[in-house]
């Protein structure tokens, strides 16, 4: 075929479907703000992700049998006897941890430069709803391998709708299909997991990104960058999407890639938090582990569970702490969006929040102590304490005056060599330059020797000035 | 202040769990020697087989997997009348099994990603007389085990005995009637049989490592031509 006849083909195509309209408004005509840093991988890498996800999740469907019988067989079948198999099914199961840590991180990122704010509502609420998504495909694909702790895992989550008065015995029943977990359970959660959910995801996936298309992307300035605009009618301050940011997220999706290939070929089971060591004893409905623990994703929503004495309450408090998350847009009444021009309570706030999320995610994978539940407790308050108290912190803020337009990103190789230019003032203060004595008492000798040792006094300067920044930098 | 507070208390919710447990011994496991593997695989099978079946795994895999003769593995390892296509299938049944031991012995072909190899090396060491139990013996590692000791032969009749020191007490195990292999046999003996335990629960663990060194090295080499293109993509961005 004539290159000629090939394009018109094309063109065919293109008068019919309007893939360059849609290709336009999303890649190449998208103006993105200039200024995204680290913190803006996470978008791109959880849509990696979720297609790595679905492409080995549909591999693994071909030998994977959905029988309480047979399950855990066809899962080492897959990983011995299928060429490949045991790659696939490392890149699934660690996909799936790797999902929740870029999602975490995308969502940190939302908070901490304010991209849940007006007009990003929406996005906001389809990112939590795409979240709450996600967590109900991941608590269904953890059956999938009918080990002891898919097993067990199931049955202490299904009990607890069970804690619902008046129709909780029958809601749980129902959503068994038995009255323990049972083959019924088991394919329901494998319909669940490879089309309903997967469905939804995808759905939502597209609204969260047309939702975001709509208004544009905040940046870590928190600046609308489409206020001011050059008279071609595009934002000063933007760039487009593609092919600045596809090239950008490019590097980004390789060192993601270091980081999964490392996990997948070296510690695919992440010393027992991706691949649970109770998980490769095939489900025994007559043997209760000594100590279930959810995977390391749900830790810190069971532990809120575990704080809680009561259990319905415990139900009701782990509902919340996701629902809270939701409110978060009316929650906040500081009108300044980035962290970075915001008062030093809200960095102080979200600190607390951080270290009480980790610590309740730590618990949560350990057993109950009486020291654990204080501690559990402790950061449940703070963790609530977190979104409810904001409509008062956030009122007394004293922000910081926002910029007109982009404050100028630092790229890594500026950075780096701000550094190495500071680097000889650096060992000039904390070291200290002593002639040495030599045994030759001559004068002509005494000034040619030098000898470097570190400076006490310079060492503590700089390390007293280093923590003095580290103070302003969170006030 | 605050800070300080925070950090203490997360080092305090770390150190809530600091309980005692009997120290396991820690196994040299080293799935490249293929030696050992192949030991570990003709004692499992002389020792073990008889109640506890591995069938994750067959002859043939092992025989590839070791660079063995198949023909060699069917006459040295396999029981009398084995195929090399067989999975490791134990001879005793379900129903016999309930009688003799009150349950039916569990598969191992994932013991070792289950339990650790260093648990299981220090369970298998560590069986001592206990004339109250029915079986004669029992466990420091694992409290009123089910399965009596196959090894007593070779490694002899331990007995625990109460130590005391200024620290506290602690149970020590001596051997009283030497077995018929001396303590750094038998020592060799047990890492072996780990060693093929640690293999049969991830047979393609080598291989995996193998191929992730070309993995990452491409990855790297990914990544600096994926920068080097951002570069110049962006060089006249201000």
């Amino acid at each position: 075929m004539k290159p000629s006849r090939l394009s018109n083909c094309g063109n065919w195509v293109l008068d019919r479907f309007p893939v360059t309209k849609f290709w336009n408004e999303h890649m190449a005509h998208y103006y993105a703000p200039k200024n995204f840093n680290f913190w803006y991988f996470f978008g791109s890498l959880a849509l990696l992700v979720l297609v790595n996800q679905i492409i080995t999740g549909i591999l693994l469907t071909m030998n994977y049998k959905p029988d309480a019988k047979l399950a855990f067989d066809s899962i080492e079948y897959i990983m011995r006897d299928v060429p490949w198999g045991w790659l696939v099914r490392y890149m699934h199961s660690t996909g799936a941890s790797a999902f929740f840590i870029v999602i975490y991180l995308h969502m940190f990122r939302g908070i901490m430069y304010g991209s849940f704010k007006h007009p990003r509502e929406l996005i906001w609420i389809f990112g939590m709803l795409l979240f709450v998504a996600l967590m109900a495909e991941a608590f269904m694909g953890y059956l999938l391998p009918w080990g002891q702790m898919s097993y067990w895992g199931a049955q202490v989550i299904i009990s607890l709708f069970s804690a619902i008065p008046i129709i909780g015995d029958d809601l749980s029943l129902w959503i068994r299909g038995d009255y323990v977990i049972a083959d019924a359970t088991l394919n329901r959660f494998f319909a669940f997991h490879v089309i309903a959910v997967p469905l939804v995801l995808v759905m939502l996936v597209f609204m969260h990104i047309v939702a975001l298309h709509e208004v544009g992307s905040n940046n870590p300035d928190g600046i609308e960058i489409k206020e001011s605009k050059d008279p071609w009618g595009h934002p000063v301050d933007g760039i487009p999407f593609h092919p600045y940011y596809t090239v950008k997220d490019i590097v980004g999706v390789a060192v993601f890639l270091l980081f999964f290939a490392t996990v997948i070929f070296y510690m695919p089971e992440m010393g027992g938090y991706f691949l649970e060591h109770a998980n490769f004893i095939p489900a025994d409905p007559m043997k209760t582990p000594e100590h279930i623990a959810p995977v390391w994703y749900f830790t810190p929503f069971y532990s809120v569970l575990r704080a809680i004495p009561d259990k319905f309450a415990g139900v009701i408090a782990m509902g919340g702490s996701i629902v809270v998350l939701f409110l978060l847009p009316w929650l906040d009444r500081c009108p300044v969006k980035s962290i970075r021009y915001r008062g030093g309570i809200f960095k102080k706030a979200l600190f607390l929040f951080v270290v009480s999320f980790l610590a309740l995610g730590y618990l949560g994978t350990q057993p109950v102590t009486p020291i654990a539940t204080i501690l559990a407790r402790l950061f449940t308050t703070i963790y609530f304490g977190f979104f409810l108290l904001m409509p008062i912190y956030t009122r007394w803020e004293k922000t910081k005056p926002v910029p007109k337009s982009l404050t100028k990103a630092h790229s890594l190789e500026e950075q780096l060599h701000a550094i190495e230019e500071q680097i000889p003032a650096l060992i000039q203060e904390i070291t200290e330059l002593k002639p040495v004595v030599t045994e030759i008492g001559h004068p002509a000798f005494k000034s040619s020797f030098f000898n470097r040792r570190p400076n006490p006094d310079g060492i503590r300067n700089v390390a007293t000035r280093l923590a003095k920044k580290l103070i302003e930098s969170l006030d | 202040m605050k800070k300080l507070i925070i950090i203490l208390l997360l080092t305090l919710s770390f150190g809530a769990y600091a309980n005692e447990e009997i120290e396991l011994q820690s196994a040299k496991i080293n799935n490249s020697d293929k030696d050992s593997i192949q030991r570990g695989a003709k004692h499992f099978v002389t020792y073990c087989l008889g109640c506890h079946s591995a069938k994750h795994i067959r002859y043939l895999r092992i025989a590839i997997d070791v660079n063995a003769d198949p023909q060699k593995v069917l006459s040295d390892i396999a029981p009398e009348g084995a195929s090399i296509y067989d999975q490791l299938h134990s001879a005793m049944n379900k129903h016999d099994a309930e009688k003799w031991f009150g349950t039916q012995p569990p598969d191992l072909s994932l013991v070792a990603r289950s339990r650790g190899a260093d648990w299981l090396y220090s369970y298998l060491k560590s069986y001592y007389v206990d004339t109250t139990k029915p079986l004669g013996v029992n466990n420091l590692i694992f409290k009123d085990t089910a399965m009596p000791n196959p090894l007593w032969q070779l490694q002899g009749e331990q007995h625990a005995e109460q130590r005391k020191t200024i620290y506290g007490e602690y149970t020590k195990l001596v051997i009283n009637k030497p077995g018929t292999l001396t303590e750094n046999e038998f020592d060799l003996f047990v890492n072996d049989l780990v060693n093929f335990l640690v293999y049969v629960g991830e047979p393609v663990q080598l291989e995996r490592q193998r191929l992730g060194k070309y993995v990452i090295f491409f990855l790297l080499l990914f990544l600096v031509i994926a920068y080097l293109l951002k570069k110049e993509y962006w060089q006249d961005i201000h």
